[in-house]
């Protein structure tokens, strides 16, 4: 029999908040992240809106020099997930080091610092580039900074699958915890996304809105008039424990994460294959995994882009993994409509805002949802958040290169 | 500003330590936490700031805030 896996703490910095709380009560208030963008300045750029970490400065939340040695991706990571560790009450020998892990992995990893440090090889020399660069840049460091800070000597590692990264990591780690690799796992994503080539990259991609007037709605999955996603930054980190272990020491369980579904559209590089098959797959082996069916399933998370083919292609899947009835009677949201799209930061918050959905019995909206594409003709929550019960809850990650994964939660 | 202070502001701001425990005594690694990565760039900064190279082998014997004073003063480092 699986050993039944539960999510213990919840932590996110993101461009609707600096933590969990904030980030939900934005979220469900549909108040917008989305801004014109201050980190660079954006004139050379067709978008130049994006969702930045509003008010932040790492020196408030860490320590001088962690912070001029870690890449602002590994510093949104420690803090998201100091507040996972706290919020589960993981302090004061809880967990055995030995058996506390960590799994978070980014979509790109520390760009910033690469570009900084290229472009000081350029203009002063190969010699002398930091010796900081390395460590700094790969996707991996988040997770390594993140032991360190909490003494977590158990299992590590980093997932890096796009915009699914995050969604992968916490499927892994709720496999580790099956298996007995940990007691307790931390798992998330972060990313740091907006910078000169980040930016200029995605914009080449065409895959950006370009609604630089009116960027609180530029984010608006499912609508006729969606023209592309919006960049964001964060992260976002979940303590998944063994459940028994996490009844004995007392922890509060927020819920239980059910099961997990991962495929591969083996299609294309960026676009989704016809007719969601792949995510559709992802949807139905998460539903079989957590032993539930689609009428068990009353929220779906969505992936939501706000792109032409992602938001037309789930509705399909979503139709298939569920069937035409049920996926008519499922609330689906996107909360990309207010964070943007976090990249590999994007799978653990919208696992996160599920949670809290179960919770508090409310349904964050789709909240720049107008007029529905005919193409999407689900019911997404438009407008305004929606007080219903929730008992079990799909989350949807798909990222460039045809990966997806859905993750399952149920009320514990 | 003396060489003493250049050479102070720029551990301060390297290895984020306050100015009082940058004595000349002061080793880089026992006493003010810095490790082996810290030390490249360290010196790094010292060669930027100074428009001198540091061989390899001369900084692996720089191990305290004196002997950078001593060295910069050695090669012609005006106070």
């Amino acid at each position: 029999m699986k050993r039944r896996v539960a999510v213990t703490g919840l932590g996110a910095i993101s461009p609707v908040g600096l933590n969990v709380a904030e980030c939900w009560s934005n979220t469900v208030a549909g108040r917008s992240g989305i801004d014109t963008i201050t980190l660079l300045d954006p004139t050379p750029y067709t978008t130049r809106i994006a969702g930045e970490v509003k008010g932040y400065e790492a020196d408030r939340f860490l320590d001088r020099k962690l912070a001029a040695r870690s890449d602002r991706y590994t510093q949104f990571a420690i803090i998201a997930a100091r507040e996972a560790f706290e919020s589960a009450g993981l302090g004061g020998g809880a967990v055995a080091p030995e058996r506390l892990g960590v799994i978070i992995g980014t979509g790109i990893g520390g760009l910033g610092t690469l570009e900084t440090e290229h472009i000081k090889a350029l203009e002063k020399g190969v010699d002398r580039i930091s010796p900081f660069f390395c460590p700094m840049m790969i996707g991996n460091m988040a997770s390594g900074r993140v032991a360190i800070e909490l003494n977590a000597r158990g299992i590590n590692f980093a997932t890096v699958t796009a915009c699914a990264t995050s969604g992968h990591a916490i499927a892994c780690a709720m496999d580790a915890i099956r298996l007995g690799r940990a007691d307790a796992i931390l798992a998330g994503g972060a990313e740091a996304p907006i910078t000169m080539m980040g930016l200029g990259g995605f914009c080449s991609l065409k895959a950006l809105s370009t609604r630089n007037d009116d960027p609180k709605t530029a984010s608006r999955p499912f609508d006729r008039e969606r023209d592309g996603f919006v960049m964001a930054e964060g992260a976002s980190v979940v303590v998944l424990e063994d459940y028994d272990f996490a009844v004995r020491r007392g922890a509060h369980i927020h819920a239980e994460l059910l099961g997990a579904g991962m495929t591969c559209d083996a299609y294309h590089i960026t676009a989704p294959a016809e007719g969601g098959e792949g995510s559709a797959r992802a949807m139905i082996l998460a539903m079989e995994d957590a032993g539930i069916t689609p009428g068990d399933v009353d929220y779906i998370n969505a992936h939501g882009t706000s792109t032409e083919l992602n938001d037309a292609g789930e509705t399909q899947a979503i139709k298939v993994a569920l069937g035409e009835d049920r996926a008519r009677k499922v609330m689906i949201s996107s909360t990309k409509s207010v964070t943007g799209h976090m990249l590999g930061a994007a799978g653990g918050i919208e696992l996160i805002f599920s949670i809290l959905a179960m919770r508090d019995g409310i349904v964050p909206p789709t909240a720049t949802l107008v007029n529905p594409d005919p193409a999407c003709d689900l019911d997404y929550v438009p407008g305004e958040a929606r007080k219903a019960d929730v008992r079990c809850a799909l989350s949807n990650s798909f990222g460039f290169g045809g990966h997806n994964v859905t993750l399952a939660v149920g009320r514990r | 500003m003396s060489l003493e202070n250049r050479v102070t502001e720029i551990i301060v701001n390297k290895l984020g330590v306050r100015a009082e425990e940058v004595s000349a005594e002061a080793n880089f690694q026992t006493d003010l936490g810095a490790d082996s990565l810290d030390l490249v760039e360290l010196m790094m900064d010292f060669e930027d700031s100074f428009k001198l190279k540091i061989s390899d082998e001369d900084s692996s014997s720089l191990k305290s805030v004196g002997d950078v004073i001593k060295y910069l003063k050695a090669h012609g480092v005006e106070e």
